[in-house]
């Protein structure tokens, strides 16, 4: 069964004036359908104002759907009894590490969900203990938030979602704050989450980097899906990412280049790696 | 650097005075500051001082940083003490030109004076051997049964503790606000009172709102992570009673016994 489903989702942002008359609707989610499936690395991509936080905010229940449904495990987030269970399903990790770390000291906060659910004493402390070994801050409990850096503090928050023991964990730009270190350091945590303790991930990035190792990619635009697939079927149709206002890795794009003026390379090169292997074949074969 | 203030006064050290339980804590304050109303005479006094030394000396933490906090209240002081000295009436002792200083003045002075540096004194060992996430939770725990009258004890101990908590954050934010209305020209230690108060504006406008947005990602994120008020919440670090504390809670009972015993036995008396 999927764990995240969406069925003609569409959300509005309806703007008010102050007494209260629609002043105007601005549709941030168009009509998306998608399917996640338990264990899966999903990545959304789309430039700013595309609808990819909105939709976020849905697999989680902090929005409800203009029209259409969004299901989480099986259940309706339209269903206000079960909208706890539904929160400790599908984590949600935000975009500024500041203004979502509550405790004063690291520990306290990556225990602060489960407190919430009234998980007992004991049980709080393993589960603390487990998800900081789980982002490699074990070392850092007892630290005060404000003095790690942004990169470690956004693993903090990851603890604290994976504390919840959810099935789902939807990040929502987790890097867009941080310098390139930092989205190294939360892009590894990520995929050895995903790699070692199975959960599913569902990362909203406009950094095409960050996609290359998901096992699916939706592109939105203007609210829709406007392209998905595996990271090398969007990665081979660069004119039209570019089109979609968003930057395309620099290897690919060397490689898109050296494709067009007439090198018979393979179609989506993700890394470096990669490129220098497939140049390497060519070479070889040319002598 | 701004990110590495303390926040209140917390000295960091291992100590009896660092483990004793919070509300232990509190209460101890509490019944020692009753207690300096209670008694009203040297022999008063001399007791008071010794209990407060005793703890001090088993806090570990050094005299020093307790007189400190003297300093913020040391006008205070000055005043009380001026006050009652000149303002008392009674045996006139001598005469500074149109002052009159009396038997009565200069004791009630001495008392008045001795009282608030007690008082404070006694706040501070509190202060410095607990930290304030630990106090708010010694007063959650201690205002509990006012629940029972629909007084939001959890959640104002949620708030102290979120404030507490961005306190570093938002001094870091009015530093950078500070820096960047500098670049365009803004002064804001220059000319008088009114002007100085008026360059606060600037700052205070983006400060205020920065807040507000700070505060609503902070809401959303904790609704994200299951917060719904504290019916239901377990606590990672539950406040329970040791042995030490029943232990304190008997030699705080015995110190308050003799405090009202000496106050009731010595009739309102001089100190000299």
């Amino acid at each position: 069964m999927e764990i995240i489903k969406t069925e003609n989702l569409v959300f509005d942002y309806i703007r008010r004036d102050e007494e209260g008359n629609v002043e105007g609707i601005t549709t941030a989610v168009d009509n998306v359908n998608l399917e996640v499936m338990p264990g899966d690395f999903i990545a959304v991509l789309g430039h700013n104002g595309s609808g990819k936080s909105t939709l976020a905010k849905h697999f989680n229940a902090i929005l409800m759907p203009t029209e259409g449904t969004v299901w989480v495990d099986g259940m309706d987030t339209g269903d206000a009894d079960r909208l706890w269970e539904i929160r400790q399903r599908a984590g949600m990790v935000f975009q500024n590490p500041d203004n979502q770390i509550i405790g004063q000291v690291v520990e306290e906060d990556v225990g602060f969900g489960p407190e919430n659910m009234g998980v007992p004493t004991k049980e709080i402390w393993e589960r603390v203990e487990e998800s900081l070994r789980a982002v490699g801050m074990y070392e850092f409990r007892k630290y005060a938030p404000n003095k790690l850096s942004g990169g470690q503090k956004q693993r903090v928050s990851i603890a604290g979602v994976l504390a919840m023991h959810p099935k789902c964990i939807v990040l929502d730009e987790p890097t867009a704050m941080l310098d390139p270190g930092g989205c190294r350091e939360v892009i590894r945590s990520v995929r050895a989450l995903n790699d070692v303790e199975r959960v599913t991930v569902i990362l909203i990035t406009h950094y095409m980097e960050e996609i290359v190792y998901a096992d699916k990619v939706f592109v939105m635009d203007g609210g829709r899906i406007a392209m998905q697939g595996t990271p090398r079927e969007i990665f081979s149709q660069v004119e039209k990412l570019q089109e979609l206002r968003l930057d395309v890795p620099k290897v690919t794009l060397l490689s898109h280049e050296l494709r067009k003026s007439g090198l018979p390379l393979p179609p989506g090169i993700l890394t470096v790696k990669e490129l220098v292997g497939a140049l390497g074949a060519l070479y070889s074969g040319r002598k | 650097m701004i990110r590495d203030i303390t926040l209140g006064q917390y000295y960091q050290t291992d100590s009896v005075v660092h483990r004793l339980d919070p509300r232990v804590k509190l209460i101890a304050t509490l019944l020692f500051i009753c207690s300096l109303f209670v008694v009203n005479q040297a022999a008063g006094y001399v007791v008071a001082v010794v209990f407060l030394a005793l703890a001090i000396r088993l806090s570990h933490v050094p005299f020093r940083f307790m007189v400190r906090g003297m300093r913020a209240i040391l006008f205070l002081l000055v005043l009380t003490f001026g006050f009652n000295l000149f303002l008392t009436p009674g045996e006139a002792v001598f005469q500074v030109w149109k002052l009159t200083v009396t038997r009565e003045g200069i004791t009630m002075a001495v008392k008045m004076a001795v009282r608030l540096s007690l008082l404070i004194i006694g706040s501070s060992v509190m202060t410095l051997t607990t930290t304030p996430n630990n106090l708010t939770d010694g007063l959650e725990r201690l205002l509990k049964p006012l629940q029972k009258l629909r007084v939001p004890v959890h959640e104002i101990a949620m708030m102290m503790s979120i404030a507490l908590r961005f306190i570093p954050i938002l001094l870091e934010e009015t530093d950078k606000i500070m820096k960047a209305q500098t670049a365009r020209g803004a002064s804001f230690d220059e000319g008088n009172l009114l002007q100085r108060a008026k360059s606060m504006v600037p700052l205070l406008v983006p400060l205020f709102i920065s807040a507000f947005r700070r505060a609503n990602d902070l809401a959303m994120a904790m609704e994200a992570r299951c917060y719904r008020g504290g019916d239901g919440r377990t606590k990672m670090k539950p406040l329970h009673y040791e042995k030490r504390d029943y232990l304190t809670y008997v030699v705080l009972l015995a110190y308050f016994a003799v405090c009202i015993v000496i106050g009731r036995i010595m009739p309102w008396g001089r100190i000299f």
